[in-house]
């Protein structure tokens, strides 16, 4: 008798630990999206992280210059149709656009074949920090405290006594200045991936977006709209295409595939594998990209992920908030 | 005519690949969403073409099912226990069916490509926000349910075999030889 009710439970059981919902300590999908919530605030129907952006169109026209590296599809001479996304990082959709660091592009290119290659890059040269844990602790650490408003000094060294990689990244952010136009940011993968060639060698690689238009900083002028970005990249549009080339590094002897806090050295070797011309932007609500979870992980055959734990944890979160908010946007009136 | 106590082999055989198949795949299910290791990318990667295996391993089992003869539940089982083996079973052949068809059609409606290593599945429902936002807590929904119902009928099923011992579930393992005489009840058989 005790077996007849024993097997079922212990499987109960087992799908609940499996589930992640017997040991509290462990960080799941959930906590990521909550310590998100936490620090951005909640707002139904965004995304929980890079919350405030708008949607572009486009498309990648690819020279062949990378298909020694990878067999993927759109890295034959040819075009391939883009769908896009700009934003700027954090989980406030009405941040003023002058007030954030870090923006970003994720894009979608959509194969003949069916496969598409989804990538959210940022402009940032390297993440602030190499571990799940480590995000998941950095967003805690950041968080303000409920007397003074502001995030508590102590939490920070102690979350920096932890992750001690964390202080390039914040060398590199005192004394940058975002660019004035999103068509004036660089923007990178940051993680490390694998080519596969035709031949299934794989070469571990990382690509950045590089603009056609020249760097140039923010200045005061640009901090008198909150939203200056979309206005920014709406007046450029109307003036014509904007462009980036598709550069892809090589890593070389020594370079790390699961390290995003190390930028690689400057000398590895560097491919053009072509430009990506943005012709469109429409708002995020109502535009393409809304509907799209650009997880990482969505690849072509010809690319595959690395080793570094990010990018499991950015696809695992990146499906939490996208169910949450295609949820909240169906039930909204 | 030869009483029937087992049921075919192929189902037999059937049966127990989707037993396995089905409780990994609530396992990886489960464990794929929640966690943010690196076992993430590769759950997934198994979970969409063992879904597809289910998926061709239920169409069969169904058409056989409807083809070949099965055993009658033993005389001695009360109505109500009849009646809820026959929709337990119903159930769990309708969720077995639905489960990977709301999968793919939930990825189709995401605007995700379903993709089997070098395979693109077609998608078969457009892709729409509104679909998803029903179609992926559908998924959970029928997952939990399904659980559910396996767990009774695993249940049901070791109580038939450690107390009542009435060939209900020797009829889904290997051809019984000690079979109490006039423990199982045909009706086919005008018994």
């Amino acid at each position: 008798m005790a077996l007849i009710a024993g097997v079922p439970l212990l499987l109960t059981a087992l799908i609940l630990w499996a589930g992640g919902w017997l040991e509290t300590s462990r960080l799941t999908s959930d906590k990521l999206v909550a310590a998100l919530e936490k620090s951005g605030g909640y707002h139904p129907g965004y995304r929980r992280n890079h919350a405030k952006g708008v949607c572009i169109i486009g498309d990648f026209s690819a020279n062949g210059n990378a298909s020694s590296l990878s067999r993927a599809a759109l890295f034959a001479p040819g075009v391939t149709p883009v769908v896009g996304r700009f934003a700027i990082a954090g989980g406030n959709p009405n941040a003023p656009d002058y007030a954030v660091l870090v923006r970003s592009m994720a894009l979608a290119f959509y194969q003949k074949n069916g496969e598409q290659w989804r990538t959210g890059m940022n402009a940032m040269p390297f993440f602030p920090v190499k571990s799940v844990q480590g995000f998941y602790d950095l967003q805690s650490a950041t968080l303000p405290d409920a007397k003074t408003g502001k995030p508590d000094p102590a939490k920070m060294q102690a979350f920096v006594r932890q992750h001690r990689e964390i202080k390039p990244f914040f060398a590199w952010a005192k004394q940058y200045m975002p660019a004035s136009s999103w068509t004036r940011d660089r923007f990178n993968s940051l993680n490390a991936f694998d080519f596969i060639d035709s031949q299934g060698h794989p070469h571990l690689v990382r690509w950045s977006m590089v603009p056609h238009a020249d760097y140039q900083p923010m200045d005061e002028k640009e901090k008198e709209h909150t939203d200056f970005l979309q206005r920014d990249l709406q007046q450029r549009l109307a003036q014509g295409p904007q462009k980036w080339d598709l550069i892809i590094t090589v890593a070389g002897v020594g370079d790390k595939s699961n390290d995003a806090t190390i930028d690689w050295p400057a000398d590895r070797q560097k491919i053009n594998a072509g430009t990506l011309t943005i012709t469109k932007m429409t708002p995020q609500q109502q535009g393409a990209c809304n509907d799209i979870n650009y997880d990482p992980l969505i690849l072509p055959d010809g690319i595959t992920a690395s080793d570094d734990p990010l990018l499991n944890a950015r696809s695992s979160a990146y499906a939490k908030s996208y169910n949450a908010r295609t949820h909240e946007q169906a039930v909204a009136p | 005519m030869k009483q029937i106590t087992t049921f075919h082999p192929a189902l037999r055989i059937i049966h127990w690949l989707m037993a396995a198949a089905i409780m990994a795949m609530l396992f990886i299910g489960v464990a794929m969403v929640s966690t943010v290791s690196t076992l993430h990318g590769l759950l997934v990667a198994i979970h969409k073409p063992l879904g597809l295996m289910i998926l061709l391993l239920v169409i069969v089992r169904l058409w056989l099912r409807f083809a070949t003869a099965t055993p009658a539940l033993p005389a001695t089982l009360p109505a109500w226990q009849k009646l809820s083996a026959h929709l337990s079973h119903w159930a769990l052949y309708a969720m077995m069916l639905a489960q990977p068809l709301i999968g793919w059609a939930m990825l189709s409606a995401g605007g995700y490509p379903v993709t089997l290593g070098h395979l693109v599945l077609p998608s078969i429902v457009p892709v729409s926000n509104d679909a998803f936002a029903v179609l992926r807590p559908l998924h959970s929904w029928v997952a939990l349910a399904l659980f559910m119902t396996v767990m009774l009928h695993l249940a049901a099923a070791l109580f038939h075999a450690l107390i009542l011992r009435d060939g209900v579930f020797s009829s889904m393992t290997v051809s019984r030889k000690r079979l109490a005489p006039g423990a199982l009840d045909n009706p086919a058989d005008g018994q």
